[in-house]
């Protein structure tokens, strides 16, 4: 358990580096992430080295959302002004990004594998 | 100080919620009763009930959330093992990413424009699709308000977790690759757990499209609210 956080922090914490060394737009943890995959991948991090730690916090991944969630009753009167707006657009635009995403890559797969062919 | 407000008391009651909420859908198998959404509810209507102000429930919650940013990296793992099949797919994979990402941004910000959103709300919500991290920081750097951000996102992610599946099948979106990275691309980590509950492949993708959908988004919004006219 030791050795599996070492490693998942290390990659936090080399993510962190990246930031603060170069100012990139984007948040450590992903860049954490990308690392993780890439030294899996050079295998200079074994797979089991962060197995357990890893499986529990992503199949619990909805948990920490909790606490950001809650952070919703600061907004209630905001929310409640511009309510329709809010909701309409969180949903239209969610159901559009899915089935977009969807059929682009149906699409593209489709003619990706007919040049291959 | 009452006790209520004791920290540990305070995540101790989170932990039980949400065990006790996972334990119900489990028994019902009903979609609407959400975890995720049930708690943050239930946690709600506490603290408005004892009185206790968000700030007081943070010192607490923020050692929940503290975890999120090292569960962002323990996806790594599910990315590496699907590494050879994204390979051979490469080209897909970005083209569908980079459509769901304009198409995200976009048309959150056209449809609350069309609805009277204030402009600060706009740009608050242009973000919504990616990760809390992810999206608080882009609104931060637009100029928006990044904790209703957070609050949008946990919205997107607990509507895509409970009907990402349907709106695919009602979409004819079939293949089990395109479902979960559109999965991870509408609704990030929340959508991404969904996806991990049906197979490990389906999580990989989903975690596959909300790196990709995270990055591309944190490229594109500054861009698009500009051509917009919003910044």
């Amino acid at each position: 358990m030791i050795r599996q956080c070492a490693v998942l922090f290390s990659c936090l914490a080399l993510g962190e580096l990246v930031v603060w060394l170069t100012g990139i737009k984007l948040p450590a943890s992903i860049i954490g992430m990308l690392l993780l995959t890439l030294f899996l991948k050079l295998g200079w991090v074994k797979l089991h080295w962060v197995r357990g730690i890893s499986d529990f916090l992503v199949s619990n991944l909805g948990f920490f959302f909790v606490p950001p969630g809650v952070a919703l009753m600061l907004y209630f009167d905001l929310i409640e002004a511009q309510f329709l707006p809010i909701a309409v657009a969180t949903v239209v635009s969610t159901i559009l990004v899915l089935v977009v995403t969807g059929w682009t890559h149906q699409l593209a797969r489709k003619s990706h594998g007919l040049r291959r062919k | 100080m009452d006790f209520v407000e004791n920290k540990f008391f305070l995540i101790a009651l989170t932990f039980l919620l949400f065990f006790g909420a996972k334990e119900l859908q489990r028994r019902t198998g009903f979609i609407l009763l959400n975890p995720i959404l049930l708690t943050i509810v239930a946690l709600i209507l506490f603290l408005r009930f004892t009185g206790i102000s968000y700030e007081t429930y943070e010192q607490g919650g923020q050692m929940i959330e503290f975890w999120l940013k090292p569960a962002v990296v323990a996806l790594g793992v599910p990315l590496y093992l699907q590494l050879e099949t994204i390979k051979k797919q490469l080209w897909p994979i970005l083209i569908s990413q980079l459509a769901g990402c304009v198409v995200g941004i976009l048309s959150v910000v056209l449809v609350a424009r069309l609805f009277g959103a204030t402009r600060e709300v706009i740009i608050s919500m242009a973000s919504k699709s990616v990760t809390t991290p992810i999206a608080m920081e882009i609104t931060q750097a637009v100029g928006g308000i990044p904790s209703l951000t957070a609050a949008v996102v946990v919205c997107v992610g607990i509507f895509g977790a409970m009907f990402g599946f349907r709106v695919l099948s009602l979409g004819r979106v079939k293949s089990p690759i395109a479902q979960g990275l559109s999965m991870g691309t509408a609704s990030h980590a929340v959508g991404t757990s969904a996806a991990m509950e049906v197979g490990e492949k389906y999580g990989a993708y989903a975690g596959l499209g909300l790196t990709l959908n995270g990055i591309f988004t944190a490229l594109l919004t500054p861009t698009i609210l500009r051509l917009l006219g919003l910044i």
